[in-house]
């Protein structure tokens, strides 16, 4: 069972999060009207081998996002921090409208 | 190579079986090729096999870091069917299913091509109402499809649960008769026996480790078995397709994701059909010896690692139990993982890169085994041509771009939930 440690709530199975995708994947500002921006941030992905930043939610728990570095081959959590010592999740994030 | 027919058979039966020859070569990798096919699954050596045969271009090599059909290839659940509804799948799957309908004789080989039927299951009016509006586009594009009531269901299936207890109640289902299943790896010996019978060289253990390069264009490949040299290098690597992207200098529009399957113990024949639930994500059918194999979700988060985790093993049991409650008094035998590339819309990728001398492949989610003729049938016809088929026309990459994913399950751009 892959376990994650909530810096909250300690360490957990990962049934208890919600998958978030990618942390490393920036959102364009909302004035930005460069469709290859757009689409490079809707649809493109660096899905690498081995190191992935990524976003959970502890939804049955903390209710925190959480950005997580995993390996994705052996599937060993590396490091947890909660997402707003670093950037937001992209679906909360407040973006000021130019 | 020997022709298989029932005249050999006997001949060797006669001869106590010492003159059967190798189905195909194991070959040493040659400095260069016109073509090298990376990844030596059921995509890789179709494409190799229609390269040789619809095209004539015989100096082919596949090459292969593990053995041949030793990854997607052998990890699926091996169902066929072409029950699409969206333009850009629909004459594509059933391009596939008419080559299915005729592989064993194509490739004198038998792939046990079964064609059992599909039933995907209503548990509510509104599914029946979208299940006859899929059928419908089915049937004007030429497919095989037959609503069935709850009756019929019944009649076809009967050890689904029918009670009034059911969670979700059968109304009836959407049945493609000519859907079922194939020996998966017949499939891939079947394409590589054909394809080494043509003269494509078949390399295994040969891992990929970076591209050979020239004025920004590729000119070949390195290997663990030294540099291969080649005019066109096309990746049929699905489940790593991200990975040999990157080493291009690429970024694609896919995610990486495990899924399981199981096989429970052999039983006595219960169900002569596959059937998928339609409340949540989960499919059953029984393998020839007996064994009922399921499938279900992804696991839900990216990895390559070709193992999954307990939870998914849970639901699918559960989702399992809530279908054909008899699973309750079985035992699962085995289960196993593949890695899939996750593309954003669900459809795959099948297109000339934006590098030079490189094309893609990929992209193939849950529904690689079922595409494999005709992937490697349109991929040969794209690298032989530098032109898509019709039938692989929409399958771009530039599509995500220009606002034209084909997204049959309307799922938007969150690959773990296609």
């Amino acid at each position: 069972m892959l376990r994650i440690t909530c810096p909250y709530c300690g360490e957990r199975d990962y049934v208890e999060f919600g998958y978030g995708g990618d942390a490393e994947n920036t959102m364009p500002e909302l004035s930005d009207t460069d469709i290859g921006r757009w689409a490079d941030y809707v649809f493109f992905r660096n899905d690498p081998k081995g190191e992935h930043a990524e976003f959970w939610h502890h939804q049955h728990g903390c209710r925190q996002w959480l950005r997580v570095v995993r390996n994705t081959v052996t599937h060993e959590v590396i490091s947890v921090r909660p997402a707003s010592e670093t950037d937001a999740p992209t679906q909360g994030k407040q973006v000021e409208v130019a | 190579m020997t022709h298989y027919s029932a005249f050999s058979l006997f001949k060797e039966a006669l001869r106590g079986n010492k003159g059967w020859s190798r189905a195909w070569r194991d070959a040493e990798p040659k400095p260069a090729y016109d073509v090298v096919i990376i990844g030596g699954g059921g995509h890789g050596l179709a494409t190799a096999y229609y390269l040789a045969k619809e095209h004539g271009i015989t100096n082919v090599a596949v090459v292969e870091k593990g053995y041949i059909g030793g990854g997607n290839t052998g990890r699926n659940t091996t169902i066929v069917r072409s029950n699409y509804m969206i333009d850009g799948n629909t004459s594509f799957y059933e391009h596939s299913m008419k080559l299915w309908e005729g592989m064993s004789r194509d490739l004198n080989f038998n792939v046990m091509y079964s064609p059992r039927g599909q039933i995907n299951l209503c548990h509510s009016p509104a599914q029946m109402d979208a299940a006859m509006r899929r059928g419908n586009i089915m049937r004007m594009n030429g497919i095989d499809a037959e609503l069935l009531s709850r009756e019929a269901v019944m009649k076809r299936v009967p050890i689904l649960d029918y009670s009034a207890n059911a969670r979700f109640p059968i109304h009836g289902g959407l049945l493609q008769e000519r859907a079922g299943t194939a020996r998966h790896d017949a499939v891939a010996w079947g394409y590589a026996r054909g394809a080494s019978a043509r003269g494509v060289d078949i390399i295994q253990g040969c891992e990929v480790t970076g591209y050979q390069w020239d004025r920004g264009r590729i000119v070949g490949v390195e290997t663990t078995r030294g540099p291969i040299k080649a005019k066109k290098v096309a990746m049929a690597v699905a489940g790593h397709t991200s990975h040999m992207a990157k080493m291009a200098g690429l970024r694609l529009p896919i995610e990486t994701h495990v899924l399981q399957a199981f096989v429970t113990e052999a039983i006595k024949p219960v169900i002569d059909c596959v059937v998928s639930f339609g409340a949540v994500h989960f499919y059953i059918s029984q393998s020839d010896k007996g064994g009922l194999v399921l499938g279900g979700d992804l696991d839900g988060h990216n990895s390559y690692g070709q193992r999954g985790d307990l939870p998914i093993v849970e639901e699918n049991m559960a989702a399992a139990k809530a279908l054909v409650p008899l699973v309750s008094r079985l035992q699962l035998v085995r289960h196993w993982a593949g890695v899939m590339d996750m593309s954003m819309d669900g459809s795959p990728i099948m297109c000339k890169s934006p590098v030079e001398g490189l094309y893609i492949n990929g992209g193939w989610c849950y529904g690689g085994f079922k595409a494999t003729p005709a992937s490697g049938w349109c991929y040969a016809h794209t690298i032989a041509t530098e032109r898509p088929h019709a039938l692989n026309a929409r399958f771009t990459l530039d599509r995500f771009h220009r606002g034209y994913q084909i997204d049959e399950k309307g799922m938007g751009p969150t690959p773990w939930a296609h």
